[in-house]
């Protein structure tokens, strides 16, 4: 069984929520889409106050190259362009708008039979993925259509799909690839058209036997995509890692995935295109997953943008008692929410509840160089070293240590059993350091 | 014994010889420095502090023998005697120039800010800042963390655990501006210390609508143009949903602080008001 060769950990999976099948939520009766929840410059509000817009309604358009438009998920009226909260805390520009009814565009196919013919080409498809506002859908939200555009000079030979979801807890790709796996299968073809690739290789871990065994079968009537099992291992999601487990190429430090000849694209997103392109339906609702050990109902929530979380999660059954935190998206890359009062986002994949007993960070004590860090990196890099250089703000010495390959999975604080808080200050230098190599490039310029 | 004289003369002989190259050497490359920048140096209070804007004491004393005149130069660690002592070396007259002083602008304590979530992270203000807003509903205020103080070579800094706030130890303070470096938040202001330390200032960051600031935090600014209408001096500005008193301008009239509806307007080491203002208020009250 094929994984990653550099370091790799294995939390506990707790997949509570497979095999539930994907419900709707309910609409509210508001909902505030965020116009700045992606990679890149947030996009321009192009309604406003008064204006009535329809399901699929363009409302932010793309503010330069990476950047991403952002449609309206409900039919209604919009009562202000402001600043919501996001997760972090910080205001961020959103769209209010108030629901009145479900009516869409007509431009979008509502029909749910599959349309297997591709007739564009492929600067068609292009434009289509660019203004569905299509972005990554595994947590980075990078704009699609800046990857499916690679550099002049470099080649893809081979499209990755990414249905390994190694994060614990979130189960809503492994249940899109068994609901929507012909979709999926359409989705790939055009991306393998976009990118003019023979060969297409969908890699899912080995914790997902189901979702391998479907999407295999299928896979038959659609020439050259393959389907590989993975050996469950964290973080082979991240996309040098998958790479690594499926291609055996180790992406440059420094570079993209288009250096080695790849493109990976997470199954989600290419969903997300399928519907984009055949049914001409923009980037407006994604599958979340709900879970926590002690969920009454753990499952998978197909929810428009814009919902608040809190809406999401009283359909789903409500807090549970003893929650310490709530985590969005999965416990080891997520970020805990400081309320549940902000707006469902294009890259917004789950809700983790934890309960109080295991949501206690344990008293950090001296580092005992057990090198325990340095050999789950799965980036190779020395977590332990670049801590204390961060802690020192010895900056210089932190790119030099190669900072910017971190892929801040946070393996390392998952497994040093002095529980020093690692990740926390290797972010810190990434963050200072990388605004250092932006700054000295700016001054050359 | 002939082995011992041997190396003996060998290494002697090599020893002289490199000695005169080095001397020859060092007479070619000799940097002739003015003899002043160490007895500059020597005067200056060595605290490196970089608040006189040149890198550390030697930089400074570089600066003061170079320049013309001392008028834009001061030592804010020393203050004028320091520079009076450099000016006497120099042959050049020192100016007093305004001390100054660090200040914090922000109320929010624990008492007008609640707490709205429990931060358990590594507890460093700039790590704080980038994960997210903070403990309270404002993302503009102190996150009470301590950055500036780890950063203050002068222990002048300290934050006080109960209001959770930074106090600044006016005695120790040198306004050397390394705890406003270190802010992330950007609170952290150097403002004239005025007559017998005497200061009003806007106590608030928050570059949010009144309304919504007002919701997260008793004493933040809202912006309602009541200082701006009352201030006889034309001191103070507003921009960003936020009032600013310029220290240049600023009489220390208070009426300001008086008009204030939240108490964001700060007075410090004022004597206590006079009765007449007082009684005048509460008659008003009264005829009413």
């Amino acid at each position: 069984m094929k994984t990653f060769r550099i370091g790799g950990i294995h939390p506990k999976e707790n997949k509570f929520s497979a095999g539930q099948r994907i419900k709707t939520v309910a609409l509210p009766d508001r909902v505030v889409i965020p116009l700045a929840h992606y990679s890149g410059m947030p996009s321009r509000a192009v309604v406003k106050k008064g204006d009535f817009v329809k399901v699929g309604q363009l409302i932010g358009q793309a503010d330069g190259y990476v950047s991403a438009n952002v449609h309206s998920s409900v039919s209604g009226r919009v009562s202000k362009v402001d600043v919501q909260l996001d997760a972090s805390g910080y205001k961020r520009p959103a769209v209010f708008i108030d629901v009145e009814g479900d009516e869409w565009l007509e431009s979008i196919d509502l029909t749910t039979d599959i349309k297997r013919e591709c007739h564009f080409t492929k600067e068609e498809i292009l434009t289509k993925i660019q203004s569905a506002g299509i972005v990554g859908l595994g947590g980075a939200t990078f704009p699609a259509h800046v990857k499916l555009a690679p550099p002049p000079g470099k080649k893809a030979e081979v499209l990755i799909i990414n249905g390994v979801e190694c994060e614990p807890f979130l189960t809503c790709d492994h249940q899109l690839m068994l609901e929507k796996g012909e979709e999926i299968m359409v989705g790939i073809t055009i991306l393998m058209k976009v990118l003019a690739v023979e060969k297409a290789v969908i890699g899912i871990e080995n914790n997902k036997q189901d979702a391998v065994e479907y999407l295999r079968k299928i896979a038959k009537s659609y020439p050259g995509i393959r389907v590989v099992p993975l050996k469950v291992r964290y973080p082979q999601g991240g996309e040098k890692q998958l790479i690594d487990a499926i291609l055996r190429r180790q992406v440059p430090s420094g570079k993209i995935p288009i250096e080695v000849g790849t493109v990976v694209m997470n199954v989600a997103t290419t969903f997300a295109v399928y519907e984009a392109v055949q049914k001409g339906k923009p980037l407006m609702e994604r599958v979340m997953t709900i879970s926590g050990k002690e969920v009454q109902n753990p499952g998978n929530y197909l929810v428009r943008l814009g919902v608040y979380l809190s809406e999401v999660v009283n359909q789903a059954g409500g807090v549970p008692e003893r929650t310490g935190k709530i985590i969005g998206g999965g416990p080891m890359m997520g970020r805990s929410l400081m309320n549940l009062d902000v707006p469902m986002a294009k890259g917004s994949a789950g809700i983790v509840f934890v309960p109080d007993r295991d949501s206690v960070r344990g008293q950090d004590r001296n580092c005992i160089r057990c090198a325990k860090c340095v050999t789950v990196c799965p980036m190779g890099l020395e977590p332990f070293l670049l801590m204390n250089q961060s802690e020192r703000e010895m900056w210089d010495e932190m790119e030099q240590n190669r900072i910017m390959d971190c892929i801040e999975c946070g393996s390392c604080s998952y497994t040093c059993p002095s529980n020093r808080p690692l990740l926390d200050y290797i972010r810190y230098g990434k963050t200072t350091v990388g605004f250092r190599i932006r700054s000295r490039k700016a001054a050359k310029v | 014994m002939n082995t011992i004289l041997a190396a003996i003369l060998i290494l002697g002989g090599i020893g002289i010889l490199l000695a005169v190259l080095i001397y020859f050497v060092s007479e070619k490359f000799k940097v002739i420095e003015d003899p002043r920048y160490d007895q500059v140096e020597a005067t200056l209070p060595a605290a490196n502090c970089g608040g006189c804007g040149f890198p550390g004491c030697r930089g400074f004393a570089v600066a003061c023998v170079e320049s013309d005149s001392l008028d834009h130069l001061n030592c804010t660690v020393g203050g004028i005697e320091t520079m009076e002592k450099v000016a006497s070396i120099l042959g050049k007259t020192a100016v007093a120039h305004t001390p100054t002083v660090a200040v914090v602008r922000c109320g929010g304590d624990c008492e007008h800010r609640p707490r709205m979530n429990e931060y358990d992270g590594v507890k460093h203000c700039f790590i704080a800042h980038n994960l997210y807003s903070g403990e309270t509903g404002c993302s503009w205020g102190c996150l009470g963390f301590g950055d500036c103080e780890l950063s203050c070579d002068f222990d002048a800094i300290k934050v006080n655990p109960i209001t959770k706030i930074p106090e600044v130890d006016e005695e120790k303070c040198t306004s050397c501006g390394a705890c406003v470096r270190a802010c992330p938040k950007m609170l952290i202001e150097i403002r004239k210390k005025g007559p017998k330390s005497r200061r009003i200032y806007v106590n608030c960051r928050n570059k949010d609508k009144g309304n919504i600031s007002r919701k997260s935090c008793n004493v933040s600014c809202i912006a309602c143009n009541k200082c701006f209408k009352v201030c006889p001096h034309e001191a103070i500005s507003i921009g960003d949903n936020l009032a600013f008193i310029h220290d240049d301008k600023c009489k220390l009239c208070r009426k300001c602080v008086e008009v204030c509806p939240t108490n964001a307007i700060v007075e410090l080491n004022f004597p206590p008001r006079r009765k007449p203002v007082e009684a005048e208020g509460e008659t008003l009250v009264t005829n009413k």
